[in-house]
């Protein structure tokens, strides 16, 4: 095995995998701690410690970058690399562009999380970089296509692997929603701020649009792609079902894009684009669930693993929420029960049973397939893979079912009548009602960190060895020599 | 059928552009309409861009990411007219650059705060929320008082709105125009060439944060708030009419 490893550290190009694998741990440290702080501050507002720097208006849009565009981004950017150069057993086109993308990355995720914390923001969810922010991610994402397209045209198989399908409609969604949504006016050359092209109606359509597909394609798509490449990988059995590989890759592309509406329900979006967005919302249940079902299928023949792999049990878990969470999304989008779920905890709870549930766990998985690879060793300890596992599913199990208590308390307690019509609970009433499961998320997001403390001790621990073995190696030869 | 998947698989052109057409359709057929059906956006009697002063209290609004708690979008329920008051029209934001509906409440829904409290009430709520409602979980906007309001880019703000849209008069053409449509004591506060003057008049008069020496951010940030959802006056509107508002 390690022969043939370092056969593939010679024909492919690592380097660049490592390095986003590494940034990819640290981010999901630093945002998953920047999130269990702000959850914290719901809990325990004197967190807020009366500064502008600290408080939850501005930490929270530095927790949603670290998380999503930190630590999904530069997973993303690593197993992408690392799936279509094995797939097209090819090096990746234009190394010097590849390094841009991480160096160009990791500066966009920096740059933003100071911007925030300065008080500069677009006011737009998961869309808060600010213009000269903007613009880079636009170069890096260029950057992005040329060497994901490059390395593809290069290919030494003749067949474009399903993972890539998915890894590049992601890549050409996100520039997509990324341009359109980001169209703003700068105050002037030398300042941050910037005011958005469009007001209003308009402004909030273009932004849900982007808001949700940042969920459809950024997160689910490309996770995706994670998903078709290590599941049959690790689990050593081919895809259960390629024609439906087919179907869900055209029906989920076609589809995600008309559903960010439902996020406007009853708003002063006209009706008929929030109930398109419902119908399609609904309609996607399908390739969802044909999705799930074609990676959890890819198992027969080797469920056993399941029982002895904690590898194995990230990914098939992270199937399972991606079923879930893909069962409450249209469930939402309805309009009768959107009107009880919108503006409550339950959307907060839905969002984190997909980002913990599905986005973390494959993450977590295709990580420690990928890293003994890269660092061509073995995982420094099985047995702390597995108390991150139960650590995590602990965690997101916590965290979703106080929401969903807090969500649709909220949501009741906001629409109750007293026996004469009136109003029964102020606001503020809702509010203190809500502290135990304030908490009680604030605990589950910490179990959920201290599974990702353990992943990075164990990663740092595997490189560490994985390192001092390739010294030892190279003595030997040099001694020999 | 002669055309064979494989094809798509083999080619990295085709899939590309196959792709690209699959993801497009969505945003063009919800988005592009938008910005052509008329009815999207009507035009509602008293909804008028923000003075300066309101304005940079919108700028700090988003920089102290007030919409991750609090929503601006009133839905057509009872219970919610009821806590809240009348739905929100598409017509109250169309000068948001950006739109601040929000999609959570933490806090309640601010679309129509303003003239609820007294400028007392908001002082003491920015400053310690604490004081005036004791389950608050808002964090403490002490700073806002004692930081003087930035007023020296204004110029620039408004004219890069003015880009975007929002009428405000750059020139004494557009100065009639504004004067037309909005009348004259609205339209003088919408000229850019005076709007420090404006500015610090109009927190000189209003007196929000109680300090009237200088104009702090707290002035620009309460400023705001009381606008809330009070351009609009719904007793002059007949129910029938509004049927065809949304």
């Amino acid at each position: 095995m390690s022969a043939t490893n370092q056969a593939a550290a010679g024909q492919y190009d690592y380097e660049i995998i490592k390095k986003f694998s590494v940034m990819a741990i640290v981010w999901g440290v630093v945002g998953m701690f920047v999130g269990v702080y702000i959850a914290s501050e719901l809990a325990w507002p004197f967190l807020n410690f009366d500064s502008p720097y600290f408080s939850f208006g501005r930490f929270r849009p530095v927790h949603t970058g670290a998380v999503i565009f930190g630590f999904g981004g530069s997973a993303l950017f690593a197993t992408s690399y690392y799936v279509v150069q094995r797939t097209c057993q090819t090096r990746l086109f234009a190394p010097g562009l590849a390094s841009f993308t991480f160096w160009g990355w990791q500066a966009v995720i920096v740059l933003a999380a100071v911007s925030y914390v300065m008080g500069y923001s677009q006011g737009r969810e998961y869309a808060e970089m600010e213009w000269p922010i903007d613009l880079l991610i636009l170069f890096v994402w260029v950057a992005y296509l040329v060497v994901y397209v490059g390395t593809l045209m290069q290919r030494k198989q003749a067949h474009i692997y399903v993972a890539n399908w998915f890894y590049l409609s992601f890549i050409l969604a996100t520039a997509l929603l990324h341009t359109f949504n980001n169209i703003a006016i700068p105050v002037n050359l030398f300042t941050l701020k910037s005011y958005s092209l469009f007001a209003g109606t308009q402004d909030a359509m273009t932004q849900w649009w982007y808001g949700h597909n940042a969920v459809g394609f950024f997160l689910t798509a490309a996770f995706l792609g994670m998903m078709y490449y290590f599941v049959p990988k690790h689990a050593g059995r081919p895809v259960y079902s390629y024609r439906l590989s087919i179907v869900h890759f055209w029906a989920l592309s076609f589809m995600y894009m008309w559903v960010g509406t439902h996020h406007l329900h009853w708003t002063a979006l006209p009706d008929w684009a929030s109930t398109l967005g419902a119908t399609f919302s609904i309609m996607l249940l399908l390739p969802s669930w044909g999705g799930m079902i074609n990676g959890i299928m890819t198992l027969s023949g080797a469920w056993d693993k399941l029982r002895t792999d904690p590898i194995m049990r990230f990914m098939i878990v992270a199937l399972s929420f991606y079923g879930m969470s893909t069962f409450e999304g249209p469930l939402m989008s309805l309009k009768d029960v959107n009107a009880l779920s919108h503006y409550t905890d339950w959307t907060v709870g839905h969002v984190h049973s997909g980002a913990l549930g599905w986005v973390a766990m494959i993450s977590f998985g295709s990580l420690y397939h990928m890293m003994p690879r890269l660092w061509n060793t073995t995982m420094y300890s099985v047995k702390l893979i597995n108390m991150h596992f139960w650590l995590a599913t602990i965690g997101t199990l916590m965290y979703i079912t106080a929401m969903w208590i807090s969500g649709i308390s909220q949501g009741l307690m906001w629409r109750a009548f007293d026996e004469f019509g009136n109003l029964q609970y102020s606001f503020v009433e809702s509010v203190a009602a809500m502290h135990p499961f304030y908490a009680m998320r604030a605990i589950g997001g910490m179990f959920f960190l201290t599974g990702m403390l353990l992943m990075a001790y164990n990663m740092y621990q595997t490189i560490r060895q994985g390192v001092r073995a390739e010294v030892a190696s190279a003595r030997a030869a040099a001694a020999t020599a | 059928m002669s055309f064979k998947h494989e094809k798509v698989e083999t080619n990295a052109g085709i899939l590309l552009v196959l792709t690209m057409l699959a993801i497009s359709v969505g945003g063009l057929v919800e988005i592009a309409p938008l910005f052509f059906i008329k009815d999207t956006t009507e035009n509602v009697e008293g909804v008028r861009p923000y003075t300066p002063l309101e304005s940079r209290g919108r700028d700090l609004y988003i920089r102290e990411g007030c919409y991750t708690c609090h929503s601006q979008m009133i839905r057509p329920f009872r219970d919610e007219q009821l806590r809240y008051g009348h739905y929100s029209l598409a017509a109250e934001s169309k000068y948001d650059h950006p739109f601040q509906w929000g999609s959570k409440r933490t806090g309640p829904d601010l679309a129509r705060v303003g003239g609820k409290y007294s400028n007392e009430w908001h002082v003491q709520h920015m400053i310690k929320p604490k004081s005036v409602v004791p389950e608050s979980v808002m964090p403490n906007y002490p700073w806002m008082m004692t930081t003087k309001l930035d007023v020296s880019d204004i110029g620039d703000r408004m004219r890069a709105l003015r880009i975007t849209g929002v009428p405000y008069s750059a020139n004494d053409e557009e100065y009639q125009r504004n004067v037309k449509q909005f009348g004259e004591p609205v339209a003088k506060t919408l000229h850019i060439p005076d709007a420090v003057k404006n500015l610090v008049a109009q927190a000189q008069e209003g007196n929000y944060d109680g300090d009237r020496t200088s104009v702090s951010e707290l002035d620009a940030m309460i400023a705001y708030l009381q606008v809330l959802g009070t351009m609009v006056d719904f007793s002059k509107i007949k129910p029938e009419e509004l049927v065809k508002f949304r």
